[in-house]
């Protein structure tokens, strides 16, 4: 009966545990590895120019939708401007609005994205562009070009790889000719495009995105076409037809409107500047449940002071410490001093280092054991020799740190790190058991306690172990469970199976 | 390893986590457990059930009450200082005699000789709580010491062997009778070095002993045979045993029982949290005993009828423990 309210009540515990880790890890993406570090990219734009005598506004395009990355974060440095972001339509503006300014002015404007691939936020659905009025001969050109190219396609994708094609051949026919005899640069190119593309009822724009590569001081944007095939927005590269975006290629605006919009000022300069940098993934996690309005990173540790989240990197492991002395004496069958004495010896040792912990704890009980037994001889009631007890332990933990230091051995400094309370207890309870079973006894005790205690300090150490309990900390829900069930664990221990070997029945 | 555990679990050996689990906390209540825990209690609620125990000389529950120690030993030439909430026999000091030429100074069963002030130091280091299972304070209990009987001076050293019977639901198991030696101090614990020897319940005759895990035939100390002495008023022992049911309501629980020269069969002490060596002394797992009891479990049953029952149900021949030769 009670077995079986324990294993329900161990399945309930595992299953929340496995399903908070699994949601964390899989939908908001926290890493199960230890450092992992996720690319992100700082853009950077900057504008210079000449401020004119009267009030000046800037207007700077910025990224909206952006296919295949996520924000991070966006700011401005702007000195004496006043900043604010201004939505047209489905696109967003940053303005930059100052009523005098004198002399040459820089306005940056900055955001940090990283490549998140189940961002598709997609644009609206445009409607059916109405054709374009075009003035003669230009309109006739566009007309046959269309009816040409309606002839070689089936559909709006289709159409649009044939046009791309033909304007791309290295002897365009006359109309083409006609159709790109004013444009210059390759923006111009793809608007006229668009203008075909909208002559043959086809929903089209420019769009400029930004390549990302490290370390660009001056990229600028490069023209891409967009076009709706009544049912998704696709990209084709209006240099080779082909149709796709390219790799780390970040969309900053769309439409045929300018970059920058400065009024009241003139020789305007705009550079990009591409960054690659690293940054920890538990970063981009937080944000990605921001964005999903997610409550759950709100409650993680992540959102305390980094003082108290050092704490806690250490206070989650001792369940580890406590399932691993729950295996050792209930599974193994190991006899140690008190309960979770060797977990605290075990923190002990995360201060000090492992070789140089047991060395001096070794040295500090056995010197503390000898003393304890000159008191033996005093007749001290029990309160007084244990308070006796720790006042030595203080002085020797005092001793060893002076003599070390002087004889150049730091080591010995990181004694003070001990819980002396904890090696005063060990002292004393050695010391009894000794009088009462016996030396082997007490050093079986004693032993056992070092053995579960540097057993703990190794996986309590592990660091993946570390961060994973950090960064999932209901993964200790499931070594609850665990715990759970081994308190209901009637087999055998390990050490009874050599206790009892002589029991087994002859057959 | 899974082979061993599978093998010890056919041959119905009781492990320590099985008998925590399973015995102690389904049988034995915890409210019930000051009964046993605290000798004082257990003391008198022996008394009250017409059970023979020691008789007590005084208690000491305070360091204030410290020096009465002479007063309550003035006229006793031996006795036993025992913590009340003590386990596994630690604290416990014996004190056969008295120095002829020192005066206040006592002889102990090593023969030592100890000082009062020796004396009156570990008292108020058993009222101070050193020896109680919790470290809390504790009272120590001065009490008869029993002159044991000569059926077992040649198989034990120094100290008084005791009788443990293993009484489940009410109904005797299991029993063994421990014999001190010169290791483990005139103490009667198996873990501090004492020999074990299964007893045949039905028979009250001892079987094979064992030290630590091996078998020795013969005590260690003195080198007589160990095997095939019967215990005497082994139907007494039985019955009062199986009454510790009634006494202290735990299922499962460990009577220790010494024999007296004078004043036959006294209940030392009960524990409700009995070791396993046992199932070594006798060679045998107490598992498949406990399963029988089980079945046949009789609620009506008093003590007599169910101490019967065991004499008759678990003979060492037919319970398959190892055979002599």
């Amino acid at each position: 009966m009670t077995t079986r309210y324990v294993l329900v009540l161990a399945g309930i515990l595992t299953l929340i545990g496995l399903a908070m880790f699994v949601y964390k890890w899989q939908v908001l993406g926290l890493p199960v590895d230890d450092n992992q570090e996720t690319p992100t990219w700082t853009v950077e734009t900057t504008i210079g120019f000449e401020s004119g005598p009267g009030s000046i506004s800037v207007n700077l395009q910025i990224p909206t939708l952006t296919p295949g990355f996520a924000t991070l974060d966006e700011f401005s440095v702007s000195r004496n401007f006043a900043f604010g972001l201004n939505y047209v339509g489905a696109d967003r503006e940053a303005q930059w609005t100052v009523r005098r300014a004198d002399g040459s002015q820089t306005l940056y404007y900055r955001i940090i994205v990283y490549a998140d691939p189940d961002n598709d936020q997609s644009d609206i659905t445009p409607p059916l562009p109405i054709p374009p009025s075009i003035n003669e001969p230009l309109r006739t050109a566009v007309e046959m070009i269309v009816a040409d190219v309606s002839e070689h396609s089936a559909d709006a994708a289709s159409f649009t790889a044939v046009l791309l094609r033909q304007i791309n051949t290295p002897s365009p026919n006359p109309n083409i000719e006609l159709l790109l005899a004013e444009a210059t640069t390759k923006a111009a190119v793809v608007r006229q495009i668009t203008t075909v593309l909208a002559s043959a009822r086809i929903p089209a724009r420019i769009i400029h995105g930004i390549p990302l590569q490290d370390q660009q001081r001056q990229v600028q944007p490069v023209p891409w076409l967009e076009i709706h095939d009544g049912d998704r927005w696709r990209y084709f590269n209006p240099d080779t037809a082909i149709e796709g975006l390219p790799d780390n290629f970040l969309i900053w605006w769309r439409g045929s409107e300018p970059l920058v919009r400065v009024e009241g000022g003139s020789s305007v300069e705009t550079n990009f500047a591409v960054q690659r940098n690293l940054i920890d993934t538990v970063a981009i996690a937080e944000n990605r449940a921001d964005v999903r309005q997610s409550r759950l990173i709100d409650f993680s540790l992540f959102s305390l002071p980094i003082k108290t989240q050092a704490v806690y990197g250490v206070l989650l492991m001792i369940p580890i410490g406590a399932l691993i002395i729950t295996i050792m004496r209930n599974v193994i069958g190991i006899d140690t001093f008190g309960t979770f004495m060797p977990v605290l010896i075990a923190l002990a040792f995360r201060e000090t280092q492992l070789v140089s912990g047991i060395v001096l704890f070794t040295f500090l009980v056995a010197l503390g054991l000898s003393i304890r037994f000159l008191l033996e001889r005093l007749r001290l009631l029990l309160v007084p020799r244990l308070s006796a007890v720790l006042i030595v332990v203080v002085l020797l933990m005092l001793i060893t740190s002076i003599i070390t230091h002087q004889l150049g051995l730091e080591m010995g400094l990181s004694v003070a790190l001990f819980p002396m309370v904890i090696i005063a207890m060990t002292i004393e309870r050695m010391s009894v058991l000794w009088e009462e079973r016996g030396a082997s006894e007490a050093m079986r005790a004693g032993l056992g306690s070092m053995i579960v205690a540097i057993l703990a300090y190794l996986v309590m150490g592990m660091s993946w172990l570390e961060h994973l309990i950090f960064t999932f900390p209901e993964l200790l829900l499931i070594i609850l469970a665990v715990v759970l069930l081994l308190g209901r664990y009637t087999g055998y221990r390990v050490s009874e199976l050599k206790r009892f070997k002589a029991l087994i029945a002859p057959k | 390893m899974l082979q061993t555990a599978r093998l010890l679990r056919e041959s119905g050996v009781l492990g320590i986590n099985e008998r925590n689990a399973e015995f102690i906390m389904r049988l034995n209540p915890r409210h019930f457990f000051p009964r046993v825990d605290d000798k004082a209690i257990t003391k008198a609620l022996a008394i009250e059930a017409g059970m023979p125990v020691p008789e007590l000389y005084g208690s000491i529950a305070s360091q204030a009450e410290v020096r009465h120690f002479s007063d309550i030993v003035a006229d006793r030439e031996s006795f036993v200082v025992k913590p009340a909430c003590g386990s596994g026999g630690d604290g416990i000091v014996v004190v056969t005699g008295r120095s002829k030429r020192k005066a206040a100074s006592y002889r102990l069963a090593n023969g030592l000789l100890i000082t009062g002030n020796e004396i009156e130091h570990h008292i108020s280091n058993v009222v101070g709580g050193q020896y109680s299972l919790s470290g809390n304070p504790d009272t120590a209990l001065i009490e008869y010491c029993v002159q044991f009987d000569p059926l077992f001076a040649d198989v034990s050293y120094q100290g008084v062997p005791d009788i443990r019977v293993i009484v489940y639901r009410g109904y005797p198991v299991m029993s063994m009778v421990r014999l001190p030696t010169r290791n483990s101090d005139g103490k009667a614990n198996l873990h501090q070095g004492a020999v074990g020897a299964g007893i045949d319940l039905s028979t009250g005759r001892t079987l094979r002993g064992v030290l630590g895990n091996d078998v020795v035939d013969e005590h260690p100390d003195t080198g007589a045979l160990i095997s095939g002495l019967y215990i005497p008023q082994w139907d007494f022992i039985l019955q009062a045993s199986a009454r510790s049911y009634e006494v202290t309501g735990l299922g499962y629980v460990g009577v220790d029982i010494v024999i007296d020269r004078s004043q036959g069969p006294m209940i030392l002490e009960m524990n409700a949290r009995p070791g396993l060596n046992i199932q070594i002394a006798n060679g045998c797992g107490i598992l498949r005993r406990v399963r029988r009891i089980d079945e046949i479990f009789d609620p009506t049953a008093d003590p007599i009828t169910r101490a019967r029952v065991a004499r008759q149900e678990f003979s060492a021949e037919v319970q398959g423990a190892l055979a002599l030769e």
